[in-house]
């Protein structure tokens, strides 16, 4: 018999395989992709946010506990946990060497990444290697692990978990039949839903324009996270968390693929020039803040836009400045044909640029600062990087809300247990996106979401093997929460 | 599976003006371009080898930067089980095979004479032909000499046979019309890719860091020294190891015959040398390095991923390993066989293989190690000049 069952198969389900196996469990992992999609969102992740007190190898100076705590309140708006998340910022701190030994490999910052050289630990090739890594290391150790396995259902005993169950399913044109299967612990570790169009609808709703503004919605993540199993814990009982339309929500470029569009499809240049809906107009301040510390916003507010789209607008003088976008942008030599080729009505739109044109009060233009270059007497008003836009060619690049995870997840505490109406089972564990609700009730910063994955993954693991019965050093969780 | 390309989706331009890049790019080389114009928004592969880091100093990629950067790439793959965007994703990006596929193109166009460089359509055919027409070249050649192949010849002295400058003259000028030949189409390969008016750097300081990444192999070693991917994610040192066996293994019998060469003219010392003597003694080990490591790159290629590379190449690869390890093999066979009956036969089929090793030279996968290390010269000294781009952080 199988000791742990760990449900899913992306950074935070392995984490727990490895832990428990380590621990002595015997585990399998059932991930619901085929193999050559395996991972979930991990695949598309890049690094880690880590605390740290001193330099230490591939991160610079310091980011201490404290500091890591007030980034992360400012950007959830307080709508977290401080014991789950300081769990997790505590974790980030020593779990480096553990992710190394199961062959993870770190580099200083990318290019065009350097803001985040002290705060975020990037893993060498990106998330894919990362995973790949993990499931070398897993199966050398002894981890079974089968890929095509969705879990549709949980069986529960009083809130103890007996079985999961897994449809009938069709894989690569054979049926396979449905399966139970017995362990004496499970993690789950599944992702959020934010692949399920039809959840996606019914959680934004119908806006007063009578669009389902969720039809317009790209998933930058995993085409598996359907949170069917997410659903069903819920119908079981479990206690849920967090509001379904939250999510890691970014702006993307429009022409991006439906399912796992990533990092590329990113669109970087909104602070160097202005960002007008459908109707021409601009609706926020581009420069509010550096990009990297507003991109997370952007997603939520194009989808307040009409038609759920907004056009990212530039001239020749921003070119080279931000990161190439993956898709050319839509170049013309005048605002009125850019107006015309971006089907934007062109008076409406050439009378926003130049507004604001007039409105720019240029200082001494610094994209690495916030600068003065202002607007003045405009609505909304642009607080930084603004010059006039007026140098041909003109570029727009049209913007959709990405999704990358949802936070609707489920109910958790330090030992990353699942309950039910207050209650903690005995044996059932989440992990991963499944709770990162728990600390991330909205917003999004830099390498969260891999260092709740990881630091509750390995909790989870930990007390997993623990529940099946093998003696363990409950590491992370025993040591850091007696403290909090 | 429809090939997912960026600029497709508007019908335009990419951001800045790629429309008076001359030439236009052909199918391999448009499917480069596509290829890094995704990776180049994505960059998660930079810390791998030397590539990444040269796509980010460009916002476009003319053909130039095209060639340039497949020679740069060392076909290691660890940028393909990296990826995200790899098949079955729509971007189907594979980099080491759409940059295998342009290198072979740029070998064949850059070959000399330019005629010659359709010897690489069909490259294992070329070096069967080859070899078999300078074995029976000796083999005619020894029964001329000794109207026998099983002539015996005393204290193995197969200057008997064939005299040394006879040797010299026909093993001298092909080689040198070989280095003449691969010398003519790397410059044609410089100038193309290094355009004047860059700005000067210490080239000094640059030809010695390319020197250390070609003698170490450093873009085999995966970025982190657990070495490069082959028959799957996993990373190993054993594609590094085997062509440093090669590589030296070639050198060490290169020096063998350059110190007998010395001897010969400048001391006076007429082979056959014993086996003590310095240029056997190279020529043993050397030999031994070019067996194990042919073998060992052979085994490697039969194992690996098939997405991995550009399979075309394959007979091209397979035959240039085929007959490096023969070389060796008939090398130590004749040291081995020197005092027996047998020393004309396996002289004839020594000095053939060689033959065709040099005949082919400009024009068989030995290429690669002169068009790559070109490229990695360009790339030190291209990142010791200022980035003109300046991008912001995302």
């Amino acid at each position: 018999m199988i000791d742990v069952l760990v449900v899913g198969g992306g950074n935070a389900a392995l984490c727990a395989a490895l832990m428990a196996r380590e621990a002595g469990a015997r585990v399998l992992v059932l991930e619901s992709s085929p193999r050559e999609w395996r991972g979930g969102n991990s695949q598309h992740t890049r690094n880690l946010r880590c605390m740290h007190e001193a330099p230490q190898d591939v991160l610079i100076d310091a980011y201490p506990e404290e500091e890591y705590w007030q980034d992360l309140l400012k950007v959830t708006g307080g709508i977290t946990n401080e014991r789950l998340a300081r769990i997790a910022i505590r974790a980030s701190s020593s779990c480096r060497d553990w992710m190394r030994s199961h062959g993870v490999h770190f580099q200083p910052p990318l290019s065009g990444a350097l803001h985040v050289a002290r705060t975020n630990a990037f893993f060498m090739g990106g998330g894919k290697a990362l995973v790949n890594a993990y499931y070398r290391s897993a199966e050398s150790l002894g981890v079974q692990v089968r890929y095509d396995v969705p879990v549709a259902d949980i069986e529960l005993q009083d809130g103890r978990f007996i079985a999961a169950h897994i449809a009938e399913r069709v894989v690569d044109g054979q049926r396979l039949p449905a399966e139970r299967i017995e362990a004496r612990s499970c993690v789950l570790a599944a992702g959020g839903f934010e692949s399920n169009r039809e959840w996606l609808r019914e959680a934004w709703g119908q806006n007063e324009r009578g669009e389902w503004p969720s039809d317009n919605f790209l998933i930058r993540g995993t085409r598996f996270n359907t949170g069917v199993l997410l659903r069903r814990m819920i119908e079981l009982g479990a206690d849920a968390i967090g509001d379904p339309t939250q999510a890691h929500m970014v702006a993307i470029d429009a022409r991006a693929p439906l399912y796992d569009g990533g990092i590329c499809t990113r669109i970087d240049c909104v602070s160097l020039g202005v960002v007008v809906n459908r109707e021409g107009r601009r609706f926020y301040d581009e420069g509010e803040d550096f990009w990297p510390k507003r991109y997370a916003i952007w997603g939520r507010l194009v989808a307040q836009q009409p038609g759920q789209i907004g056009f990212s607008i530039i001239d020749r003088k921003s070119v080279g400045s931000f990161m190439p976008p993956v898709f050319p942008g839509t170049k013309a030599n005048s605002l009125g044909e850019l107006a015309r080729q971006l089907e934007l009505p062109e008076a409406e739109f050439v009378k926003t640029v130049e507004d604001y044109n007039r409105a720019c009060r240029v200082g001494t233009f610094d994209h690495t600062a916030l600068d003065d270059c202002h607007t003045e007497g405009l609505s909304p008003a642009k607080t930084h990087w603004a010059r006039p836009i007026d140098t041909p060619p003109f570029y727009g690049y049209p913007l959709r809300p990405g999704v990358t995870f949802t936070y609707l997840g489920l109910k958790t505490n330090e030992h990353a247990v699942v309950h039910f109406t207050g209650k903690p089972s005995p044996n059932l564990f989440v992990a991963g996106e499944m709770m990162a609700g728990n600390v991330l009730g909205k917003g999004y910063t830099a390498g969260i979401g891999m260092a709740i994955g990881t630091a509750f993954g390995r909790i989870a693991g930990t007390q997993a093997a623990m529940a099946a019965g093998y003696r363990t050093h409950a590491v992370t969780a025993g040591h850091d929460h007696a403290n909090v | 599976m429809q090939m997912f390309d960026p600029r497709a989706q508007q019908g335009q331009d990419p951001v800045g003006e790629t429309s008076n890049l001359i030439p236009v790019l052909n199918l391999a080389e448009t499917e480069v371009e596509r290829q890094m114009t995704i990776c180049n928004s994505c960059r998660y592969c930079e810390g791998f080898c030397a590539v990444f880091p040269a796509m980010t100093r460009r916002l476009e990629f003319g053909q130039a930067d095209i060639h340039y950067l497949a020679n740069l790439c060392h076909n290691c793959g660890a940028c393909l089980h990296a990826c995200q965007y790899t098949a079955p994703h729509e971007f189907a990006v594979n980099v080491p095979q759409a940059m295998a596929k342009v290198r072979l193109e740029t070998y064949a166009e850059y070959a000399w004479p330019a005629a010659f460089g359709r010897l690489y359509k069909r490259n294992g055919l070329t070096l069967a032909l080859a070899s078999a027409a300078a074995l029976v070249l000796f083999l005619i050649l020894t029964m001329a000499a000794s109207g026998n192949l099983f002539a015996p010849v005393t204290g193995g002295d197969f200057y008997a046979i064939f005299p040394h400058n006879t040797l010299v003259l026909m093993f001298g000028s092909v080689f040198g019309f070989a280095m003449l030949a691969l010398a003519l189409g790397v410059r044609r390969f410089w100038r193309n890719v290094s355009p004047p008016g860059a700005p000067e750097v210490n080239v000094n300081a640059a030809a010695l860091e390319a020197t250390q990444a070609v003698l170490e192999l450093k873009y085999l070693d995966g970025g982190h020294g657990q070495g490069c991917n082959n028959a799957d994610d996993k990373f190993t040192l054993w594609r590094r190891r085997f062509h440093h066996l090669t590589f030296y293994g070639f050198l060490l019998c290169f020096a063998a015959t350059s110190v007998a060469t010395l001897y010969h003219y400048l001391l006076g010392w007429a082979a056959p040398y014993p086996v003590t003597s310095l240029p056997v003694l190279l020529g043993i080990f050397g030999g031994i390095g070019l067996l194990i490591g042919p073998a060992g790159l052979l085994w490697l290629n039969y194992r690996r991923h098939p997405e991995h590379g550009d399979v075309n190449q394959r007979p091209m690869d397979r035959g240039f390993i085929a007959l490096l390890f023969l070389v060796s093999l008939s090398g130590l066979a004749l040291l081995a066989g020197r005092e027996t009956s047998a020393l004309a036969l396996l002289l004839a089929t020594h000095l053939g293989l060689v033959m065709a090793f040099f005949l082919t030279m400009p024009y068989s996968k030995f290429a690669h190690g002169i068009f790559r290390s070109a490229a990695l010269l360009k790339s030190a000294i291209e990142k010791r000049q200022p980035n003109t781009l300046k991008l912001g952080d995302d």
